[in-house]
């Protein structure tokens, strides 16, 4: 525990859980998409679902997306930011099953990518992102996150590790999931440092890798 | 680095010093920085809450359900007349914990501490014994560090989530917290900072966590008045000697207790207390 834990954060009112986690749902969401959104569906669920416009949740989500940060004064006015940009954003309430109280199931599209997450917010603006692209995953983006959408195949785990470890990049967690034996699969390496650019080209470049988004710690 | 979560553990890393200058160490040995940098940033805090002070006092602030805002410059107004009835250091404290905290139902910029529902508790005792009493900026600071140590014993043996533990975990730390660093700034004793944490946390013992709608407004702004008030009131007992039979530790632990054993209707969930009173009714969030 650290001290910023207790004096902070430093964030826009009115709740720790449903305003600047979700905003950092978000921030997270934007940044696994790896462009400016063009668009979103955001289902809310839960008491994300029930307290939503007295919370700001829906704003809250809406100025992550457009890149605010959680202490940022215009995320009170990221509603009316996001229809001057023209950015299409669209809430409705969502149906899930056995899910966390604070849940949002985001779709969200730009010029080229499209992305669908699952995130949590789980207390104390902390956030926990539960599904991407359908494939289970579990990652908070407190530390920098290296997300890569690969086939489960021999090797493509070492490949990847072979070529942070020659960048000097250390991994602190690693995690994959995959849908079926042989299918698609999502690696979360949790990672300290910032990959260069050429190492993310290069990630890209490996056979089995379909797609690699950068997440900078929130 | 702290052997245990505990205001014993506090006293013994303070030893003849303070309980601010035993966690900024301890903190900066964690971080592996150093202190005047700790210092820097949490000055960066001190910076937004006065900023919140400012605009949480500045009239025309409406949440977005009706419910708060722009009750606490009609608060300031009638204490700056000759005090209030409680005097000018209560009624000030009391005015710019009404004033963050109705800003945070606002949408405005503050500093959770240790929650945004609580928000207006520190500021509001800091803020006021600066005015009145003069201190420096860099005791504020420290002062805060004194705060962040006590909350962070409160957050592992017990809890600091309404959700988890009620209001006593929101405000109730927040009050301890500012017992504690209104005690340091005023140059008491480690001893007695645990001492007013120890009275502060009886004080609001079974406070329950029922906001109206579910939305941190009704009775939350309130009850950041009355955690500065019980912060001010714990920090002067403890100056003048008073010292409880219970030690801080044993509190802090009963409250954990007490929080795990209330109802899930009065942790949060806007279903019970406050929040089931007729008149609430009509200013639920409206949803999608």
């Amino acid at each position: 525990m650290h001290v910023f834990d207790i004096i902070g954060p430093i964030m826009i009112g009115p709740s720790s859980s449903h305003t600047a986690g979700a905003a950092r749902i978000g921030l997270v969401a934007r940044q696994l998409l790896g462009e400016t959104p063009r668009g979103a569906r955001i289902g809310l669920y839960g008491s994300f679902a029930a307290t939503a416009r007295g919370h700001g949740t829906d704003r809250a989500l809406a100025a992550g997306l457009l890149g605010l940060a959680v202490d940022d004064p215009a995320l009170k006015d990221s509603l009316e930011m996001a229809k001057a940009q023209g950015v299409d954003l669209g809430f409705y309430q969502a149906r899930l099953r056995e899910a966390h109280p604070n849940t949002a199931v985001v779709e969200v599209w730009g010029e080229r990518n499209r992305v669908s997450l699952r995130a949590a917010s789980v207390g104390g603006g902390a956030i926990r992102v539960q599904e991407l692209d359908g494939l289970p995953v579990n990652f908070s983006g407190e530390a920098n996150t290296l997300i890569l959408r690969h086939l489960d195949r021999p090797g493509a785990i070492a490949q990847v590790s072979r070529l942070l470890a020659e960048a000097n990049i250390n991994i602190a967690t690693m995690q994959v999931f995959r849908e079926r034996a042989g299918g698609l699969a999502v690696m979360a390496l949790e990672i300290d440092g910032w990959p260069q650019p050429q190492v993310v080209e290069k990630l890209r470049a490996l056979e089995d890798i379909q797609r690699v988004s950068l997440l900078r710690r929130i | 680095m702290l052997k245990e979560y505990s205001m014993a553990e506090l006293l013994r890393q303070a030893g003849g010093g303070s309980i601010a200058q035993a966690v900024l160490k301890d903190q900066a040995e964690q971080d592996g920085v150093s202190r005047e940098r700790l210092m820097e940033d949490m000055a960066k805090a001190l910076e937004v809450m006065r900023q919140a002070a400012r605009e949480g006092l500045t009239p025309g602030l409406r949440s977005v359900s009706g419910m708060t805002g722009g009750q606490a410059p009609q608060y300031k107004a009638w204490v700056e007349k000759d005090g209030g009835l409680g005097g000018q250091a209560l009624g000030q404290a009391g005015a710019i914990a009404l004033g963050v905290a109705e800003l945070n139902a606002c949408m405005g910029r503050i500093v959770a501490a240790p929650t945004a529902g609580a928000c207006g508790v520190l500021p509001g005792v800091l803020l006021a014994l600066e005015k009145q009493k003069g201190y420096t900026g860099e005791q504020l600071v420290m002062a805060l560090f004194t705060a962040a140590g006590v909350g962070e014993v409160i957050a592992h043996r017990a809890s600091i989530a309404g959700a988890e533990g009620g209001c006593q975990a929101e405000v109730g730390a927040a009050a301890a917290m500012a017992a504690a660093a209104a005690v340091e700034l005023a140059g008491g004793q480690p001893q007695q900072a645990a001492a007013a944490v120890s009275m502060a946390l009886m004080n609001l013992m079974g406070l329950v966590c029922d906001p109206v709608g579910g939305l941190v407004e009704v009775p939350c702004v309130y009850r950041n008045v009355a955690g500065a008030a019980v912060a001010l009131t714990a920090a002067d007992m403890a100056l003048a000697g008073i010292a409880p039979i219970l030690p801080a530790d044993e509190v802090i632990d009963a409250m954990g207790r007490v929080g795990r054993m209330m109802p899930a209707g009065l942790r949060e969930t806007g279903e019970e207390g406050c929040a089931a009173c007729p008149s609430g009714g009509r200013f639920r969030s409206p949803s999608f």
